[in-house]
């Protein structure tokens, strides 16, 4: 075989591999994809929401054959107790429009549709193949890869690392450190398959409307997690996720939480009669602003979750993925245009548009709350206090509303004392300033 | 030296369920291999090649999606691919498909020359009747080697192939002449790695796709389901085994009598090893 050599390769196919790959080939630079998973998306996992915006700036027409299962007309926060929830639901008709916002999606099934439109933009795509090291020059340049196949180096240009989260072709070259335990959470998921008008009935939607709960409380027995419930179009997927060294310390176990999740009262009517259809786990990069690694160098540059972006608060990340593949291609494609060098300093103009973006402003917006959500206190005392407040509250017991008042203001006082509330109040402030 | 291997795209059975209330197969959203044995007849079908020189082209008879097997096969080393799909095709059984495949063969002949050997797989896992393999045979009036566990020896020169066939009882050594037909049991290779060069080379491949006119097919009623006699009478889901597994109470018992206890148990359930086991204890 004569030596191969691309424009780009780009290692992964998620959507940051996938969005980078598509812009890249339309742009007509030549792009060798290299995926591990035997499909694109095979070995890809998320909850999973799609967030329109950023598929639209790559796909505009992507509505007309995407596979998506419900778009999202109602959002559900849930604060939870042991046997209680507190929340605040929005649902909006204005969410039934004609292009709507955000969607459910079922990753493998999305994942291998977006890469048939990388393939038909012109890229060449190849599964099955796990990319084990970068290839240097003298220099220290990246130049290339090797692979697990047999056979010389492929030589690039630019080598993209769209790797995901714990990929290692970064961290064995030295460009990025391993993620540590308390920036990266583990989730588990489970999809229960349920007809469509049962998910129809029980959650009061009807068409291809949808619904999301997220949700916080004692299910995460005192580490920094969330739990969601998303309706697919036949299925639901319920999931829950803590920080790795919450798990550790903890000594509890992703499956355990997830059980018990889904024998909560307030859960288990929403699963009953279902059949488990898959299950799956994931790291999530949740180390915000302050965790994103050096993002570029001579002869390569990182995009997506291998870059740390995912706004843990929002529940964002695919969106920021597709984004900071856009940018990266836009920008891989701007210097070669001009003939110019993949060196590090003209691809710093990579940070610097990303900088520019929603996505660099967001993280940089809540860069200290990974901080401040290290407080137990959020997931244990909390919302046991709301929900005794709310059962107070509601409860029609011939005691007087004044002292029914004063029994809750009392009981978060008893409980936190002064100096913690206001501690936990003005952290959560200036981390969300 | 040319090798034709048949292959085909099955839904991968051990993600299929039967629905509960309607018994139907739920073919939705479940992936597709390319059929396991006939990943046994490619690799055999490649090292022959890579053995004695040659080209080795995969063919199938399938829906459009089908060229994802295909490219795979490319990806495994095959010289070539050719998808015959239409959907005149729709609902073979199996003696329309081996019709239907015993010409796109005749086709592919006529392009790329006379086939030397051609492999299949020796049945699929969705229909597991292993008619296909001979039915193409038959109609190609060609010699067929069916079951085989092992190529004992392959001379191209005096046109003839060995080979270690499973039969009842045992192994049949058989020996015939070039050109046969071969399909190929499990376990008897494993499947390679395509180099990096395979893997390219199958990313840029047009897969070869003819619909019937194209692989000179006109008697469409020989084809589909007008040329099917087979009639899927009913589909049922087994139901699930009564038997509960039995616990042999051990506590306080010797080794000698629990394999007694053991022994009893499982004679109880089948009568005739009982006879073997005294045999067999009287023998030492």
């Amino acid at each position: 075989m004569a030596d191969e050599k691309f424009d780009v390769i780009v290692v992964g196919a998620g959507p940051s591999g996938n969005a980078c790959a598509l812009t890249l080939a339309q742009r007509g630079l030549s792009v060798l994809q290299l995926e591990r998973g035997e499909y694109p998306g095979s070995k890809n996992v998320q909850g999973a929401i799609l967030y329109a915006n950023a598929l639209e700036k790559l796909i505009p027409d992507f509505r007309e054959d995407a596979p998506l299962e419900r778009h999202i007309i109602e959002q559900r926060i849930w604060m939870m107790d042991d046997r209680s929830y507190c929340g605040a639901h929005y649902r909006s008709d204005d969410f039934n429009e004609e292009q709507p916002n955000r969607y459910t999606i079922i990753r493998a099934q999305f994942d291998k549709w977006f890469s048939r439109r990388v393939v038909a933009a012109g890229a060449l795509v190849i599964c099955e193949t796990t990319v084990t090291e970068l290839a240097r020059d003298g220099n220290g340049k990246v130049i290339g890869v090797n692979t697990d196949r047999s056979g010389s180096t492929i030589y690039a240009d630019l080598v993209v690392l769209a790797e995901g989260v714990s990929g290692l072709v970064g961290a064995r070259a030295g460009l990025r450190s391993v993620p540590k335990p308390d920036t990266v959470a583990l989730a588990v998921k489970e999809m229960h398959f349920l007809p469509s008008e049962t998910i129809d009935a029980r959650f009061n939607l009807q068409g291809s409307e949808g619904v999301v709960i997220e949700t916080a409380g004692t299910i995460t027995k005192g580490m920094t997690g969330t739990g969601f419930i998303y309706t697919n179009k036949e299925s639901i997927s319920i999931g829950i996720g803590c920080l790795i060294s919450d798990f550790t310390e903890n000594q509890e176990t992703p499956y355990g939480l997830l059980e018990a999740f889904k024998q909560h009262p307030s859960v288990k009517p929403l699963l009953a009669g279902s059949e488990v259809k898959e299950y799956a786990a994931h790291m999530i990069p949740e180390g915000g602003y302050k965790a994103i690694p050096q993002l570029f160098g001579d002869g390569w540059l990182i995009v997506g979750d291998a870059g740390q972006f995912v706004n843990a608060v929002h529940r964002e990340g695919s969106n920021l993925a597709m984004t900071t593949g856009r940018i990266a291609a836009e920008t891989i494609a701007d210097l070669k245009a001009n003939g110019w060098a993949m060196n590090a300093s003209n691809l710093s103009t990579y940070k610097a548009r990303l900088d520019e973006s929603f996505v660099m402003k967001d993280l940089k917006k809540y860069r200290n709350l990974p901080n401040v959500m290290h407080n137990k206190h959020l997931f244990t005392t909390y919302p046991q206090l709301l929900s005794n407040a709310a059962q107070t509250w509601f409860r029609v017991d011939g005691v007087d509303k004044k002292s029914k008042e004063n029994a809750i203001v009392k009981s978060f006082f008893k409980t936190r004392k002064v100096r913690g509330l206001l501690g936990d109040v003005i952290g959560m402030a200036r981390a969300w300033r | 030296m040319h090798i034709i291997v048949c292959i085909k795209q099955v839904p991968d059975s051990a993600q299929i369920r039967v629905h509960p209330v309607t018994n139907t197969i739920m073919r939705q959203g479940v992936p597709t291999i390319i059929n396991p044995y006939d990943l046994f007849a490619l690799e055999e079908a490649l090292r022959l090649r890579d053995e004695h020189g040659g080209e080795v082209t995969c063919v199938t008879m399938g829906p459009p999606m089908a060229d994802n097997a295909l490219r795979k096969c490319l990806t495994y080393g095959a010289d070539r691919a050719v998808l015959l799909t239409d959907r005149f095709f729709a609902g073979s059984d199996t003696l329309a498909t081996s019709y239907a495949l015993a010409l796109l063969i005749k086709k592919v002949a006529e392009n790329w020359g006379e086939p030397d050997l051609i492999f299949c797989g020796k049945q699929t896992i969705d229909g597991d009747t292993a008619q296909v393999g001979p039915g193409i045979a038959k109609r190609l009036k060609l010699l067929q080697l069916t079951y085989v566990a092992k190529i004992e020896e392959f001379d191209l020169e005096k046109r003839e192939i060995t080979i270690h066939r499973r039969a009842e009882g045992g192994i049949q050594v058989l020996k015939t002449k070039l050109p046969c037909l071969v399909t190929m049991l499990e376990g008897t290779n494993e499947m390679r790695r395509g180099t990096m060069g395979d893997a390219l080379r199958a990313a840029r491949s047009e897969i070869i796709t003819w619909n019937a006119a194209a692989a000179g097919i006109t008697e469409l009623a020989l084809c589909g389901l007008k040329g099917s006699p087979t009639i899927v009478k009913k589909v049922y889901a087994p139901s699930p085994r009564a038997e509960k597994a039995y616990q042999i109470e051990v506590e306080d018992k010797s080794v000698d009598q629990i394999c007694e206890a053991l022994i009893g148990e499982v004679t109880k359930r089948q009568p005739g090893l009982e006879k073997d086991l005294v045999k067999t204890s009287s023998d030492y």
